[in-house]
């Protein structure tokens, strides 16, 4: 005897993954047959498993080789802003040759998962920094321009306007108004 | 492991609003699963409730009837079971008191309200990107505070 068979691929994907999702008690959203879009937060321990279980079947996650590149370039960045050692090369450059690829390549990869630019990360990234010693340091805004190398104060203030909507003293007077309501709550 | 979406909950007495930032959400390129609740105390109903999963962003109009935001933003800021959250106050008052007082108070973000729907979009979606950058980059929460 023989059978002759007709199969649905992408149903047959979709029920496999299916059958191994659902052992988890996860919720999640299968988009299509290449894409899990999980409803919860996932622990390592069991992201290890699932990818273990869904490669036994062929699965192979690529999105984390992504994330991994991503992880990196951040990384970098941040070492870049808060070692204040700003390199001799500009960032694009410093970035490239530190992880071997192209700039093109790891600008676009990097927007696509992160959802902003390298450029404006690494303008978060110094804002942030900015924040930090403005809290714990009490430093000025001239010490903090200069010791983060920008041009002026008015450059550092525009820029922490522009990404924050307020200005710096704005900020400090926050904080410390913040900080004053939580000591009398404590006392 | 990330989360690749972002959980929202808009606190808001105006159906009009609620449809048009639903809508906005609808539209950006983030992963974002909205719900709405009608006022304040719907909020914080919501917020205690134990099967409740917590938002990453609440946005919150400053006048509703029953309970306001401003109470609002008081009680979810004493709850150290909501210290995770980030706090988008979304009003029409552009008072600089009113905007220093919420961040004093706890908001991180204060959005006045835009009259177009592309400029709302536009805001909504830079507030979601920058808090992306703090959900994945591990930004300090507490020096959050962002004006639109």
């Amino acid at each position: 005897m023989k059978l002759f068979l007709k199969t649905d691929t992408n149903f047959l994907i979709k029920k496999v993954l299916e059958e191994k999702l659902d052992v988890f008690n996860i919720k999640y959203n299968l988009i299509n047959t290449n894409e899990i879009l999980f409803l919860e937060n996932i622990d390592t321990a069991i992201y290890n498993k699932i990818a273990t279980v869904l490669n036994e079947y062929g699965f192979e996650i690529i999105e984390n080789q992504k994330n991994i590149i991503v992880q990196k370039i951040k990384e970098s960045i941040i070492e870049m802003v808060f070692n204040e050692e700003a390199p001799a090369v500009k960032s694009s450059v410093y970035l490239a040759d530190k992880l071997n690829h192209s700039y093109g390549y790891l600008s676009n990869i990097f927007s696509e998962v992160t959802y902003t630019s390298i450029e404006n990360f690494i303008i978060i990234q110094k804002i942030e920094y900015v924040k930090k010693l403005i809290v714990h340091h009490d430093m000025t805004l001239t010490e903090i321009a200069f010791k983060l190398n920008y041009s002026s104060v008015a450059h550092l203030s525009s820029q922490f306007k522009n990404t924050t909507g307020i200005t710096p003293s704005a900020f400090q007077r926050i904080l410390k108004k913040r900080t004053q309501i939580n000591n009398q709550n404590i006392n | 492991m990330q989360k690749d979406f972002i959980l929202i909950t808009l606190a808001d007495d105006d159906e009009d609003d609620r449809m048009f930032f639903t809508e906005a959400f609808d539209e950006l390129k983030i992963n974002t699963v909205v719900n709405t609740v009608n006022d304040g105390v719907a909020l914080m109903e919501f917020l205690n409730a134990p099967e409740s999963i917590l938002p990453n962003i609440i946005f919150l109009d400053l006048n509703m009837p029953l309970k306001s935001g401003m109470e609002c933003l008081k009680e979810i800021k004493e709850n150290p079971k909501f210290n995770d959250i980030v706090i988008a106050i979304y009003s029409t008052s552009s008072s600089e008191d009113d905007i220093e007082n919420t961040f004093v108070l706890g908001a991180n973000i204060y959005i006045k309200k835009p009259n177009h729907f592309e400029k709302l979009k536009q805001v909504l979606s830079e507030v979601v990107t920058l808090n992306w950058q703090y959900i994945t980059s591990g930004l300090n929460k507490d020096n959050f505070l962002l004006r639109m």
